[in-house]
């Protein structure tokens, strides 16, 4: 798809893997069996933390890169959750 | 030799995916496929313990293979195998990195799992041998990996003819004829047709060059994809659990989040609890609604594209890649989010 024109975010819980295959634009997921979830977080952290998920792979796709990068999402809580 | 055997939770028999998460332990002696093995490897070699480890650990943890190395040094271990992993991608990336560990630590190690398995490149250098594509192929994996292993033990290097895959260290030999000839006659094999031949095989990933990236997304068309194999509850059109042959759209078109029981993921490659509670952690609509509504994105594409890439070749992904490019430009989207587990 990046091949193709279109900026593609990856979001994975296996980010070597995804380096080593050469994905250009590469944001951290939240595990292997939910890549946008976080069953750990209370539901609200949770949906807040996948929001700011999305806003770093909007991130990525706006961002030029060269070769496999990785865009760590913030983890922190945010202020008073 | 004293052998020590790696193995994941499954086949250590400790549990399935609800054992994932299970820490390094040691058990003695051979264990599930150990057992095999050892018949295999018969008098000279004996396998004095498995270390186990659950694949979500080891795929995620800091650290665990030094730690599984020094269960492995513990027990007394001359030599490590690991695997077969066949084409289990964590487990494969525990064992690849496991012999690589070892082998660069000075233990003789030796991974098993199929070509195709997305951990492999992770063993470096060190010997990993050709496994078959599942557990249905374990007796001829195991023949192949016995074999290796007496070879390992004698200290005899092994090739590409013992199923050796992935690097090979370098190792200068003299040939008779002159690298001019050989060069030549790969020109003509090619030239006759054989697109096969070389002297040097390159990897399966191609290099791809980076789409330019979008100037703002605030209005962008932007697509949702996923390989987790997220579909209707009840698997309408029978979408497989692993080594995909078609990818599939759902409409989200007026949809605001993804609703608990309405969809499931039917990826064999995990468990799926987690993202059947709650499917926006597979696909996140609700909060790409949310980035909708508040102007972040411009709109969000109307399908979204679906497949499992359990167990998916490469030729196989490399061609949805393909098609998914194509539909998506059809559409106008402009950039895409694509869930990967």
């Amino acid at each position: 798809m990046e091949r193709a024109g279109i900026p593609t975010a990856l979001v994975t819980n296996l980010v070597t893997i995804a380096e080593q295959v050469g994905a250009p634009r590469i944001v951290p997921g939240g595990g292997i069996p939910y890549p946008a979830g976080n069953p750990a977080l209370s539901p609200q952290a949770e949906r807040a933390w996948r929001r700011r998920l999305l806003e770093r792979a909007l991130v990525a796709v706006t961002t030029h890169v060269d070769r496999p990068t990785v865009f760590e999402v913030d983890t922190a809580e945010p202020a008073g959750a | 030799m004293r052998i020590a055997h790696y193995l994941n939770q499954f086949y250590a028999g400790l549990g399935g995916e609800e054992a994932a998460d299970l820490g390094p332990r040691v058990i003695d002696g051979p264990a599930g496929p150990g057992r095999l093995l050892q018949q295999l490897l018969g008098e000279q070699h004996r396998i004095v313990a498995t270390i186990v480890c659950g694949d979500d650990h080891a795929a995620t943890t800091p650290g665990v293979s030094a730690e599984l190395l020094g269960l492995a040094r513990a027990a007394g271990a001359e030599l490590l195998v690991a695997g077969p992993a066949f084409g289990s991608g964590r487990y494969g990336l525990a064992c690849a990195r496991l012999v690589a560990a070892a082998t660069a630590a000075g233990l003789p190690a030796l991974g098993s799992m199929h070509p195709d398995n997305p951990g492999l490149a992770e063993a470096g250098t060190a010997p990993v041998i050709a496994a078959g594509a599942t557990a249905r192929e374990m007796r001829p994996s195991l023949q192949r990996l016995a074999a290796a292993v007496a070879k390992l033990a004698t200290s005899e290097s092994l090739t590409a003819a013992d199923g050796r895959i992935a690097q090979v260290a370098r190792v200068g030999r003299l040939v008779e004829r002159r690298a001019a000839w050989r060069a030549v006659d790969l020109v003509l094999r090619r030239l006759g047709g054989d697109t096969e031949a070389t002297e040097i095989p390159v990897g399966g990933f191609d290099a791809v060059v980076p789409a330019a990236p979008l100037d703002k997304t605030a209005s962008a068309a932007v697509a949702l994809l996923t390989e987790g194999a997220l579909v209707p509850a009840g698997n309408p059109d029978r979408l497989e659990s692993a080594r995909a042959t078609r990818w599939l759209r759902y409409q989200i078109e007026g949809i605001e989040e993804l609703a608990t029981g309405a969809w499931e993921s039917v990826d064999g490659g995990f468990a799926t609890v987690a993202a059947n509670a709650d499917p926006n952690r597979m696909l996140p609509l609700d909060a790409a609604r949310e980035l909708e509504r508040d102007g972040a994105i411009g709109r969000l594409h109307g399908e979204f594209l679906v497949t499992v890439g359990n167990g998916t070749s490469v030729a196989t992904a490399r061609r949805f890649g393909v098609e998914w490019a194509a539909e998506l430009r059809k559409a106008g989207v402009q950039a895409a989010i694509l869930t990967a587990t």
